[in-house]
């Protein structure tokens, strides 16, 4: 469990990026921090492993408070994925993987076999083992970038905007593994998004952030879409554009489901 | 060609004379050059200083620098010791400035990741930073190399023996045999220090031959 409690971050130069968050990611499940770019969601995420210290307020992990730790140490037992992997152009797809591993000194035989196991876990081709990064396509960057987070076998990912450079189509099978991932692995992840469909795929519990991180709504997917709290949320979920509202129309003797702009969406499975 | 064959050996030890005084200061500058330029990437305030600093002393002509360091420095005139330190001086100069923009190259975003990772911050210098800077590094050093080499000639105008002998000796006695020999064996012991860095760039770091490969392939796609 990860617990915000009262954080406020205030860079050099007076820029507020965080004022007075409060939020509790509840063990084994997915939050999603979701917000245009600036609101403050990738300061949040930092915090957790300590690549930003708070002005303000602590953040717990399992109920310790993350300062006890030591920065180094804290960041090797939790999984941390950033857009296009993050990977090391100058080490192989399995080097990337064993990285954590070598740091806290597993050795070379043992830490080499786990990262086979986790391409598998990812579905990377073994034959990639040996390859460099640069010679992976955007896809596969990602998985192994997954990969190399769960390598420690850590409680906590953390997860910032992985998807992001990847093609639409890809994006959409990678979401979808991470979903049966999560069910295999179950972590506690942390996941920052500016896409909201995304949070809502992901998201048990999706948190919407206004400038300055502040929580402008957050609960279920379900809950959101349902009775968005102000019109803020409203117009950032997309309530207030046409294709949100989506209703019912008989065609050929099926019930299909159109948009306000008239746009087909799919046919009603009943 | 005559000439040639009846001072084979005089050849052969100044050119193995031309080859250690390069080497020596090239290693060294290196050395020297490259914590200082991850100095001058690192920290601001040092950035300035630094590159104006080593800006200067690459002004300062080799000559006057060969005979101003003995003196300087209490070295025996004649001593190559004043030629190994005069050039390594130049070395650091050229090198200072291509060793910052070769840490400046490296992708922050790989070094937040490393941070992110668990590298203690020595590691992530020695381990991430250094070999991502290590194409540019090459590059600068192959700079290096070759200003090296040619300036080990002017060394023998203060007495430290090179190929720069041949020059002076076969121009004095109008032996154009000699002097070309000089120009043949210079060229070639510059063309070999460069091969070597090459050789040694593609051997430590096989992952900037995937980069470059791929860079050209994709410049052939565009077109």
């Amino acid at each position: 469990m990860i617990e915000y409690r009262r954080v406020s971050k205030t860079f050099r130069g007076g820029n507020q990026a965080v004022t007075d968050f409060s939020l509790t990611a509840p063990t084994g499940s997915v939050t999603v921090l979701v917000g245009s770019s600036g609101c403050g969601k990738t300061t949040l995420l930092r915090m957790v492993n300590r690549m930003v210290d708070p002005s303000d307020g602590e953040i717990l992990i399992d109920g310790h408070n993350v300062t006890d730790h030591d920065p180094v140490d804290l960041r090797r037992k939790i999984g941390y994925v950033m857009q296009s992997g993050g990977l090391l152009p100058h080490r192989t797809v399995s080097q990337n993987i064993q990285t954590v591993q070598r740091l806290t000194g597993v050795p070379h035989k043992v830490a080499a076999e786990r990262a086979g196991e986790l391409m598998n876990t990812v579905g990377l081709d073994p034959d990639l083992a040996n390859r460099y990064p640069s010679q992976l396509s955007g896809g596969q960057q990602q998985r192994v970038g997954v990969a190399r987070a769960l390598a420690v076998d850590p409680n906590i990912l953390l997860m910032d905007e992985p998807f992001g450079a990847v093609d639409p189509l890809v994006r959409r099978d990678l979401q979808r593994e991470l979903i049966s991932l999560q069910q295999r692995v179950t972590k506690t992840v942390l996941f920052v998004t500016h896409d909201i469909d995304e949070a809502f795929l992901l998201g048990d519990q999706v948190v919407i952030l206004q400038e300055g991180a502040v929580i402008a709504q957050q609960g279920t997917p379900e809950e959101i879409i349902a009775r968005p709290a102000s019109d803020f949320v409203a117009h950032f979920i997309g309530h207030t554009s046409a294709q949100r509202e989506l209703r019912t129309t008989s065609g050929n003797g099926v019930k299909l489901v159109v948009d306000d702009d008239g746009r087909i969406h799919g046919r009603l499975r009943e | 060609m005559t000439w040639v064959r009846n001072n084979i050996d005089l050849i052969i030890r100044l050119t193995l004379d031309h080859v250690w005084l390069s080497l020596i200061p090239i290693v060294l500058g290196a050395l020297i050059a490259i914590p200082l330029g991850w100095l001058a990437f690192r920290f601001q305030v040092a950035r300035g200083t630094l590159l104006t600093s080593v800006g200067i002393v690459y002004t300062i002509p080799s000559l006057a620098l060969f005979v101003l360091l003995p003196p300087l420095l209490g070295l025996p005139f004649l001593s190559p010791a004043s030629v190994i330190i005069a050039l390594t001086l130049y070395a650091v100069a050229i090198m200072v400035r291509s060793a910052a923009d070769a840490f400046l190259s490296v992708d922050p975003s790989v070094l937040r990741s490393a941070t992110a990772m668990g590298f203690e911050s020595w590691q992530r210098v020695l381990f991430v930073e250094l070999p991502l800077a290590g194409p540019v590094i090459i590059a600068g050093l192959r700079v290096v190399a070759v200003s090296t080499v040619s300036l080990v000639t002017v060394g023998v105008l203060v007495g430290v023996q090179s190929l720069g002998y041949f020059f002076t000796d076969g121009f004095q006695r109008r032996i154009e045999a000699e002097i070309l020999t000089g120009i043949v064996m210079t060229v070639l012991v510059a063309v070999l220090f460069d091969a070597a860095l090459i050789g040694i760039g593609r051997l430590v770091m096989p992952w900037a031959k995937v980069l470059q490969v791929q860079a050209t392939s994709k410049e052939v796609a565009t077109r």
